[in-house]
């Protein structure tokens, strides 16, 4: 195992221009490692524009006389080419390190708009589709493991604030892309005619994005082999019982229930948050008809929901990293079925409560995904942590189908339209989503440690890791 | 400063202070004009 490893490590850094190598980012001693979430930010903050796609989406679909669906495509091939390339490259980008890494999502997500600003000013929609779809989740999905396994490694005392950190950024990035894209539509609609307003939005947001997570690939930079914290003692990691020092392979990974188990917690958190997401806008005024506050307020909410998931990811995280990945997760699933429950039987009682319920349902889902790689670091160990993490990610892609599916299924079911329905045709999916998030909570209760058969054999793999 | 793997000297730590804090503000100060914007947006929810 040892040598294929390392084989395969070799062989990937001949084909490595040298200044991207591994062997280029190894930190020299005093360096600091706080200079590392920055850098992830810089990554992480610029692919969280995929969550703000709805500021220029009505202008695509005039500008291709076009649907809503047609142009809704753009964002789930995007989504799956996340889920996919963050599975397939994940061993790459362990080995490989993450500023190669980096550079490649930072290409990829820049040529993404680039080619979709070709696509809109020559009204070819399936440039859009290849260009910010394809190419483009290619980047979403290496940009956002990319620090992962870094991440971990340089704060093994502090793994879920540091990846809570990072993963924050994806969450924040569309805070700031959509008002920045807002402006520049207004700024450039004066000048060009039509959709190429967008397309000169599309070059714009390509170039800085460009340079901006160039910024962290060439400030992020890997420990040396025997570094560690100052004051960190790797000894009482294993008074934790549901923490390893050992490793396990991705590909031996994938083969053991923990894996699946992890697959469904996650898959079933992010379906329940995606149930509230998907519908925010119309649901509030739906619970709330009469209340011109809600109504007035329903893009406002969406926006608070931004902010809670963005949160949920850096404070739940960190939270996790005192109390432990799996109780966090039973707080997550267990207080989650509590508070859809609170939303479906009285929270059409009282605005406030409706948005406390959800702002901490949303808090949980951002949470969930934050936590999920230091729980992953606690199972499996560090050695291809990112690649596993890569694969686990599947789970959301999965969840991103199911999640809409069941809420759009059940108000389809009630014969209205969202934004013309009322509290009591929510609550079958909402009492659905408390099933989901049962079983979640069920499959974080059988987690255990891994056993020591999948360990790998040899004590220096963690070191091949990072050779 | 205290996470370095061994203390450095005063040149390093003062370059280390100052590249950090830029480098920081260079994701913070757009995240912080990010969550501001979005605050502004969700006022209407309070005041109607």
């Amino acid at each position: 195992m040892l040598m294929r490893v390392t084989d395969s490590t070799d062989a990937a850094a001949t084909k490595t221009p040298s200044f991207l190598a591994r062997e280029r980012t190894i930190a020299g001693p005093g360096f600091n490692r706080w200079l590392i979430p920055p850098a992830a930010l810089a990554v992480h903050l610029c692919i969280g524009q995929a969550y703000a796609t709805s500021v220029y989406k009505t202008d695509l679909v005039e500008h291709f006389d076009s649907s809503l669906t047609a142009v809704g495509i753009i964002f789930s091939i995007a989504i799956v080419m996340l889920g996919l390339s963050a599975a397939i490259a994940g061993k790459w980008v362990d080995h490989g390190g993450p500023r190669q890494a980096m550079f490649a999502a930072a290409c990829c997500w820049s040529t993404g708009f680039m080619v979709g600003a070709l696509g809109i000013a020559t009204e070819q929609l399936w440039l859009v589709y290849l260009g910010y779809g394809f190419i483009g989740g290619i980047g979403l999905g290496i940009g956002y493991i990319s620090p992962v396994s870094t991440l971990i490694k340089w704060f093994p005392d502090r793994p879920g604030l540091a990846t809570g950190m990072a993963i924050m950024g994806f969450g924040g990035g569309a805070l700031i892309a959509s008002p920045v894209s807002s402006n520049l539509l207004e700024f450039y609609s004066s000048r060009f005619e039509g959709g190429n307003a967008v397309a000169a939005l599309f070059v714009t947001l390509g170039a800085i994005y460009l340079a901006f997570m160039m910024f962290g690939a060439f400030t992020i930079k890997v420990p040396a082999d025997d570094w560690k914290p100052q004051g960190y003692d790797p000894s009482t990691t294993k008074a934790r019982s549901m923490v390893t020092t050992a490793n396990v392979s991705a590909d031996t990974a994938i083969r053991t229930p923990q894996f699946w188990l992890l697959w469904t917690v996650l898959f079933c958190n992010v379906t329940a948050g995606i149930g509230i997401l998907e519908q925010a806008e119309p649901m509030i005024g739906d619970f709330f008809p009469d209340n011109s506050t809600a109504v007035a307020g329903a893009a406002g909410f969406v926006g608070l929901l931004s902010i809670f998931n963005m949160a949920g990811r850096f404070g739940w995280s960190s939270t996790s990293d005192v109390i432990g990945r799996k109780p966090i997760y039973m707080i997550y699933l267990g207080v989650g079925m509590i508070l859809y429950l609170g939303l479906a039987l009285i929270g059409s009682s009282s605005l406030v409560l409706f948005v406390a319920f959800a702002a901490i349902i949303i808090s949980f889902y951002g949470g969930g995904f934050a936590t999920v790689p230091a729980y992953l670091k606690d199972l499996f160990g560090t050695f291809e942590v990112g690649a596993i993490h890569g694969r686990l990610l599947t789970a959301w892609s999965a969840a991103g189908i199911a999640g809409p599916l069941i809420v759009n299924g059940f108000l389809d079911f009630s014969g209205g339209e969202p934004g013309e329905l009322t509290s009591s045709a929510y609550q079958p999916a909402l009492f659905t989503m408390v099933g989901v998030l049962g079983v979640g909570f069920v499959a974080n209760l059988l987690i255990r440690p891994v056993h020591d058969r999948f360990h790998e054999t040899t004590p220096e793999s963690d070191k091949a890791a990072v050779q | 400063m205290s996470d370095q793997q061994q203390p450095s000297t005063d040149d390093t730590d003062t370059v280390s202070t100052g590249r950090l804090t830029l480098t920081w503000a260079l994701v913070v100060v757009p995240l912080a004009y990010g969550v501001f914007a979005t605050l502004r947006g969700t006022v209407s929810l309070f005041t109607g």
